[in-house]
């Protein structure tokens, strides 16, 4: 054999171990419960298809001046903040306004309800009214949606109390709220005097997805729709700035994004955690688990879901009292936030905590002990647990 | 500003008098020998198939396959032509000139005039062009050509935060002088330059090559205002080559129609370049670092940089160099590239925290040069990226085999 063919015979095979090996080239994937984002388990292709578009629509899909972005906005994508389908970061919190008390509408006259604190080159953002009380939300994570949508509105009274009948000092009210135009309700609705239960935002302010997307186009972006033609900056209608089929699709993503996986469910600490968790009550509001009923979604149906929320509003003492507020709620009322994919928080919030409505607290311990009103027991009786108790029940809350 | 225009204007029309009284006196001394040639030569010393006609043609292409994952997912193997170049060069007179460059891209999905230019040779150091200019910022915004580099992929942070290959309509003038050892090389260019894109973009980061799809600048300026590109540069034979590059200027469009839509906002770019080939080992080394500045107006989103900063550097290590495969003139080298990027080089407003928009990358190779002008390339490529909260990056890897080759 010549030297000619020895090296020809070389580089071919050096070639081909190079095409063979592609595959351990590869980066790992991350264990699926390290993740937030990711489809629900066991939709159809169809669905998958439609997952997928509302996936590109809400992660790669940025507005610019030229596609309808503003002229006043807050963030320029729903990735922007949404890191992962994570919890945001205070780079994008949203600032809410306009209404203090119960059951009145926002005060428009004044710029409310939110705030666009950013404006594209050559306008100018909106400025707080002076002397204004205002709310600050950092995002909240976006997954597992589609499963709390998915509960009866019977489920979520099931675990309110007005009137504190069981006496253990925990109350809950749902957030009844005028509902926009174009909802459809369904049979498991039960309306009260022609409103609606809030199940979604900080307040549980937004009745569906469907709202709480249009809103977020609508209030975060300054981008108009058909269901929302009215332009924040001109307080005008204008043309739609995003098509139906996007925002169709971005609900059904959010619909089908998967509930948060939790990790390390079997080790003896998490477990002794979660005893802890439940010997302080945290679990009156914190309600650990539903089972959803039959959707239109088939992969939604008949699950058991450990949301780690009762979604209705409690009374959190003085100290969260903003002096504003949204639908029925008091100022001092705020939705039970979902804790799943509470331990997942850093990797979308740039490494660090940022919890609470307004991402004041830096850790999970401070978060409990901001806790007041109805909370005020279990936040004292966390502060008296031993070190040990209180590990476990850290460590279990970061495995949610 | 206008100073500069007269006085280039002045030089122009003194020359051209000068040339037309005899031209028997110009003396064509524009080529020089490999050895003495510079970065800033790379558009005029290309390989050409043609050159004993008037009219040159050449070209290069550039064609590979990648196997690319990231975090696990990838899209499979995929085959690329990413460009295919046609050179046509015509000498219109011993010391006039032109030259083109016509880039297909993806295929043919995107057709681009690159360079298009007349050069007027009046004196080695005094060199009129004009057309469609390659802007000397850095080096590798001119010296691009496929076949003369060892990886696959061109360097992120020339392409993707610097605009290479970035080009626009302008004219200005260029020299270079030698003294033993020593080359001095200097360009200056006015041409039209960006525009709101480059803050206002899909990419969500503020990216200077957005304004390459704006066509209209091939026409027209965004705004009026002229994109001021000057370059110099110093070359010792036994040493290598530095070169300091600067661009500046208004990039928005801040009046329309004797309407003040904005503020003037500025944009400047700073580059250093160099290279050198060490004597005992042959061993090549490139590299280029770019800082980017940018007038963002403190009133839009942070997704914006205002600073932007990011480079690379080639090592190309021959190990054989030898007669192989039946070609006389092969050589045989492993190379690494390492490169980095910062999108947006500062702090959050709300937090004080780091903003990341961060990419770097390591880039081992091989390469096989049968003949100079093509090379075979094999890389591995390991990179990480971090969104713009900076949390946990994103991790790509995989092979890129291509192959580049001028005709």
């Amino acid at each position: 054999m010549t030297t000619r063919k020895i090296q020809s015979a070389c580089a071919v095979l050096l070639l081909v171990a190079a095409i063979y090996s592609c595959d351990s080239l590869i980066p790992e994937a991350p264990a699926e419960s390290d993740l937030l984002d990711g489809p629900t388990e066991g939709l159809s292709t169809s669905e998958q298809s439609r997952f997928l578009k509302g996936d590109i629509a809400f992660n790669d899909e940025v507005f610019t001046p030229e596609s309808g972005l503003g002229p006043v906005f807050v963030a320029n994508s729903c990735g922007s903040c949404h890191a992962g389908d994570g919890k945001g970061h205070p780079f994008t919190t949203l600032t809410r306004f306009g209404q203090t008390q119960p059951n009145t509408a926002p005060d428009i006259s004044i710029g409310g309800p939110q705030l666009q604190n950013r404006a594209i080159p050559g306008f100018e953002p909106e400025t707080m009214p002076s002397g204004v009380p205002s709310m600050d939300f950092t995002p909240p994570a976006v997954t597992g949606l589609g499963f709390l949508e998915a509960l009866t509105d019977q489920q979520i009274l099931d675990n309110a109390d007005p009137n504190d009948d069981d006496s253990d000092g925990i109350s809950g009210v749902p957030n009844y709220i005028n509902p926009p135009s174009y909802f459809i309700p369904k049979p498991s609705h039960q309306p009260v005097g022609g409103q609606y239960i809030g199940r979604f935002g900080k307040k549980a302010a937004a009745v569906d997805l469907l709202h709480q997307t249009v809103g977020a186009y609508n209030q975060d972006m300054g981008v108009t729709s058909t269901f929302n033609p009215i332009d924040p900056h001109t307080g005008l209608s204008t043309d739609p700035e995003v098509s139906d089929q996007t925002i169709r699709d971005v609900v059904f993503y959010l619909h089908t994004l998967k509930a948060p996986i939790q990790r390390d469910a079997d080790d003896s600490e998490v477990i002794r955690g979660k005893e802890v968790f439940m010997s302080i009550n945290c679990s009156s509001c914190h309600v650990p688990s539903f089972t959803t009923p039959q959707s239109d979604i088939d992969a939604l149906s008949n699950k058991t879901i450990f949301p780690y929320s009762d979604l209705l509003l409690h009374d959190m003492g003085s100290g969260l009292d903003d002096g504003a507020t949204e639908g029925s709620a008091e100022t001092f009322e705020w939705r039970t936030p979902p804790l799943w994919g509470l331990g997942l928080a850093p990797e979308s919030q740039g490494g660090e905590f940022f919890l609470m409505h307004d991402g004041r607290a830096k850790s999970i311990q401070e978060a409990i002990e901001l806790h007041g009103g109805e909370a005020q027991q279990s936040r004292d009786d966390f502060v008296a647990l031993s070190d040990a108790d209180k590990q476990a029940l850290l460590k279990f809350l970061r495995s949610l | 500003m206008k100073k500069l225009i007269i006085t280039l204007f002045i030089g122009l029309l003194s020359q051209q008098l000068i040339a037309q009284v005899d031209q028997s006196l110009l003396k064509d001394d524009r080529s020089d020998s490999l050895e003495n040639a510079m970065n800033m030569d790379a558009l005029s010393n290309r390989v050409y198939a043609t050159s004993s006609s008037p009219v040159s043609i050449g070209g290069y292409l550039e064609a590979d396959y990648k196997y690319i994952g990231e975090d696990g997912l990838t899209d499979g193997h995929s085959f690329r032509i990413p460009r295919v170049t046609l050179f046509i060069t015509s000498s219109i007179s011993s010391r006039i000139k032109f030259m083109s460059e016509f880039e297909f891209e993806e295929g043919g999905e995107e057709i681009a005039i690159e360079f298009a230019a007349m050069d007027v040779n009046f004196h080695p150091l005094l060199n009129l062009r004009g057309g469609v200019v390659v802007n000397p910022i850095g080096a590798f915004n001119q010296n691009h050509d496929g076949p003369k580099w060892e990886f696959v992929d061109r360097p992120i942070a020339m392409t993707q935060m610097l605009p290479a290959t970035w080009s626009n309509v302008g004219f200005g003038l260029y020299g270079k002088m030698y003294q033993k050892d020593w080359a001095f090389g200097y360009e200056a260019y006015l041409t039209n330059g960006f525009d709101n894109s480059i803050v206002t973009n899909t990419k969500n980061r503020t990216f200077l090559p957005a304004s390459k799809d704006n066509k209209e600048r091939f026409e027209e300026s965004s705004n009026g205002e002229p994109l001021f590109t000057g370059k110099i540069a110093v070359r010792n034979q036994n040493i290598g080559e530095l070169g300091l590059s600067y661009m500046c200027g208004i990039y928005n469009t801040h009046e329309d129609d004797g309407l003040i839509l904005d503020k003037p906002r500025r944009l400047d770019v700073f580059a250093v370049d160099f290279n050198t080939e060490l004597p005992l080992s042959d061993t090549y080394i490139v590299g280029e670092w770019a800082w980017v500045f940018v007038d963002v107006p403190n009133t839009f989103t942070q997704q914006y940089g205002e600073k932007q900063s990011g480079g690379f550097l080639d090592i190309v290590q021959p190990v054989i160099d030898k007669p192989m495969f039946g070609f006389d003139d092969a050589v045989f080298n492993v190379a690494l590239r390492l490169e980095s990027v910062d999108w947006n080089v500062g702090t959050f407003n709300e937090t004080g925290g780091n903003i990341g928009d961060e990419i770097w990358a390591v880039v081992p190779g091989i390469s096989f040069r049968p003949t100079y002008q093509t090379v075979f390339r094999l890389n591995y490529r390991y990179q990480e990226q971090t969104d713009i909260l900076g949390n946990p990056p994103a991790k790509t890897s995989g092979i890129e085999i291509g192959f580049a080759t001028y005709f």
